[in-house]
């Protein structure tokens, strides 16, 4: 039993952090800067996560990489591909659910999962999306069929999804708690900074242990994508979900409480790490009552 | 990273399971019953080769891995036997701080069962701040003389001997005048008093009363003053979920809870064709799973994958100080997830489940409160001290 990333998983995780820390969006307006998000499209590329799955990457990999860019709020494609490489290698690719291409920006071709059948379309016009870190689209013309995944990859690869999106939130969570607790060493009251009133320091503190439960179960849960049979991988990946969407929220809830007024600003970034927790949270969502609950 | 056992971890299993299905079905005692048959289900486990299995060789451990201490705890839940006695914090504050000789003497006997022991920490005016404790150890010959008053001592009144903090010096600030001493429960001097927690239980709750009580000088750990370094190390290790073996127990509470459920809310077809699970959709038939039992389940589940990540760290010499406070608290939140789970799915008639309800209430004031925990977490981790 041993439950250690290994030296290359280090690796990797701390290459996507320095990356998201370089490039990412440290504020509001860097949104906006589309020099930025070039350069980071380029950066992104030419590490070749994208296609980190047919590469024969594990799920604790992909979700590592997806945990550290979620963390540093990286607003070019990274989830949609990595989703549709896993079914699919197919260049410029993305993912759809429904008839919604998630994750387009840089995109020009969505996949489709249905049952064990794939089906692939062209995407429309992006359109902002709730999560300003991410586009959406409508899919363009009619789907055409592009091959079938046997019945274990598919099974497999709804486990991914719900992990891959659970890491989102997990990294959103940590992004947004790292920012909560600067601030609240940073703004003074009553002749103190904030984060010495247990007022502000206990809901912090109960962010950080939400997270470390966090890491705990995703970590379980990634490991058992690829480890474990299908149905016992699909209900790990439930459970990392559900407590992962719960701890993501309630730490970005607090994030905006400790920022008072100016968390309540389109201003502040802690709303931008929350829209994308609740994206996430829908994105392969799982209800509470999805949780199976073993007999003896 | 494989969370599978070895090929040695699974043999340890199988060992352990072949023993449990002979040995646990006496030892499956809930309430008062439970503890005062404690010190027999310990030694058993001892003798049988299952207790002790991080600790040092020379003071009867076993040296191995800590991750067999999880092993344990799994197979004594899903075997319905009691919990691992819970001494890793005795165990540790003695191996950090106690001389040799006081080792040698006192640690074999704590962990192979034969003799018994309790921690004198809280007073009644020092709880949170337990460096302003009061009872005072004073000089008299060989020995220290002790007069105080302890209380949440659990399992004061079946203690050979006590685990006790005092003060020697009264004169100097309040965390260097403390002591850390073992001494006798079995003498004239002290007097037990236990206090009945709110679930009914009258064993646990143990109240010291110190009157002229004596202690050798020989007895003290370590010098005079080095008291709170103990008491620090005691209570961190007292934090953590890995050392306490209640992490399984949990989820053999959330199986017992789906049990009920299952056989309370519907004639649950899924359970009845042998299906392993009441899913979602089985139970939409039939009600929805309660959400505190789903939620429950969700924590237990989180706890479990936490002390392994906790505990496979540790191959990595990795110590947790400061962070057994996140263990706390997780852990903390899961017992009193199940706590609310038990009221939710079995009712206040049912004994067993109120039971359960009404003790989680003190998983967040044991050990150090959850104000205190998230103190720590505050300025120890976070840097938001003063």
């Amino acid at each position: 039993m041993d439950a250690r990333l290994s030296a290359e998983q280090e690796d990797l995780r701390d290459a996507a952090a320095r990356l998201a820390d370089d490039l990412g969006p440290h504020s509001v307006l860097d949104l906006a800067d589309t020099d930025r998000i070039d350069r980071l499209e380029k950066a992104v590329t030419a590490t070749g996560w994208r296609s980190l799955r047919s590469d024969g990457a594990t799920g604790v990999e992909v979700a590592l990489v997806a945990e550290e860019l979620s963390r540093g709020l990286v607003d070019v494609s990274f989830l949609g591909p990595v989703l549709a490489d896993a079914l699919l290698a197919l260049p410029g690719a993305t993912m759809a659910v429904g008839d919604v291409a998630v994750d387009v920006r840089g995109r020009h071709t969505a996949l489709t999962l249905d049952g064990t059948s794939l089906r692939r379309s062209a995407i429309g016009p992006a359109v902002a999306g709730v999560d300003l870190t991410r586009q959406v689209a409508p899919l363009a013309g009619a789907p055409r069929p592009a091959g079938e995944v046997s019945a274990e990859l598919a099974a497999r690869w709804q486990s991914l999804a719900i992990v891959v999106t659970a890491a989102e939130q997990l990294g959103a969570a940590r992004g947004a708690h790292a920012l909560a607790v600067s601030y609240a060493q940073l703004r003074a009251q009553y002749g103190a900074a904030i984060g010495t009133f247990q007022g502000v320091s206990h809901p912090l503190a109960e962010g950080l242990a939400l997270i470390e439960g966090s890491v705990s179960i995703l970590r379980y849960a990634a490991w058992a994508v690829d480890a474990l049979p299908p149905p016992e991988s699909l209900r790990l990946a439930r459970i990392a979900k559900v407590y992962c969407s719960a701890a993501a929220q309630t730490v970005c809830e607090t994030a905006i409480q400790v920022h008072g007024g100016i968390g309540n600003t389109w201003d502040c970034l802690a709303h931008v790490y929350l829209r994308r927790v609740l994206v996430a949270a829908e994105l392969f969502g799982v209800r509470l009552e999805e949780v199976e609950v073993g007999l003896p | 990273m494989d969370y599978r056992d070895s090929a040695a971890e699974a043999e340890f299993r199988l060992r352990l399971r072949e023993w449990l299905s002979t040995h646990a079905a006496q030892f499956a005692l809930t309430g008062d019953e439970y503890w005062t048959r404690y010190g027999e289900w310990h030694r058993a486990l001892y003798e049988a080769g299952f207790f002790g299995l991080s600790w040092p060789r020379q003071y009867g451990g076993h040296e191995l891995a800590p991750v067999y201490d999880v092993i344990l705890d799994e197979e004594l839940a899903q075997a319905g036997a009691p919990p691992r006695p819970s001494l890793g914090y005795l165990v540790t504050g003695l191996g950090h701080h106690a001389s040799e000789e006081l080792r040698q003497r006192f640690l074999p006997g704590l962990i192979n069962g034969t003799e018994r022991w309790c921690q004198g920490f809280s007073e009644p005016g020092a709880g949170s701040d337990l460096a302003s404790l009061t009872t005072a150890a004073v000089r008299d010959g060989d020995d220290y003389v002790i007069n105080g008053h302890k209380i949440w001592t659990s399992y004061s009144d079946v203690a050979d001997w006590c685990l006790l903090l005092a003060r020697t010096d009264p004169d100097v600030p309040k965390h260097k005048g403390i002591s850390g001493f073992v001494i006798s429960m079995h003498q004239p001097g002290v007097r037990q008093r236990p206090l009945r927690m709110i679930s009914g239980v009258s064993t646990e709750f143990g109240q010291v009363e110190l009157d002229g009580a004596r202690v050798p000088a020989a007895n003290m750990i370590g010098a005079p003053g080095d008291g709170w370094a103990l008491a620090r190390t005691v209570v961190a290790h007292e934090r953590e979920p890995s050392t306490l073996g209640f992490t399984a127990r949990y989820g053999k509470t959330v199986r017992k809870l789906a049990a009920k459920w299952a056989a309370a809310g519907a004639p649950a077809a899924s359970a009845a064709s042998g299906d392993s699970a009441v899913s979602g959709d089985s139970a939409a038939a039939d009600g929805p799973t309660p959400a505190e039992l789903a939620w429950a389940h969700v924590q237990t589940e989180m706890l479990y994958a936490h002390v392994r990540r906790r505990l496979s760290e540790q191959l990595d010499g990795v110590t947790h100080t400061s962070d057994g406070s996140l263990d706390k608290l997780l852990m903390t939140w899961t017992e009193q997830a199940v706590g609310h789970a038990s009221v939710a799915v079995a009712g206040t008639g049912d004994p067993e489940a109120l039971a359960d309800y009404l003790y989680s209430r003190a998983q967040s004031v044991m050990g150090g409160t959850a104000q205190i925990q998230k103190n720590i977490i505050a300025s120890r981790i976070l840097g938001l001290g003063k």
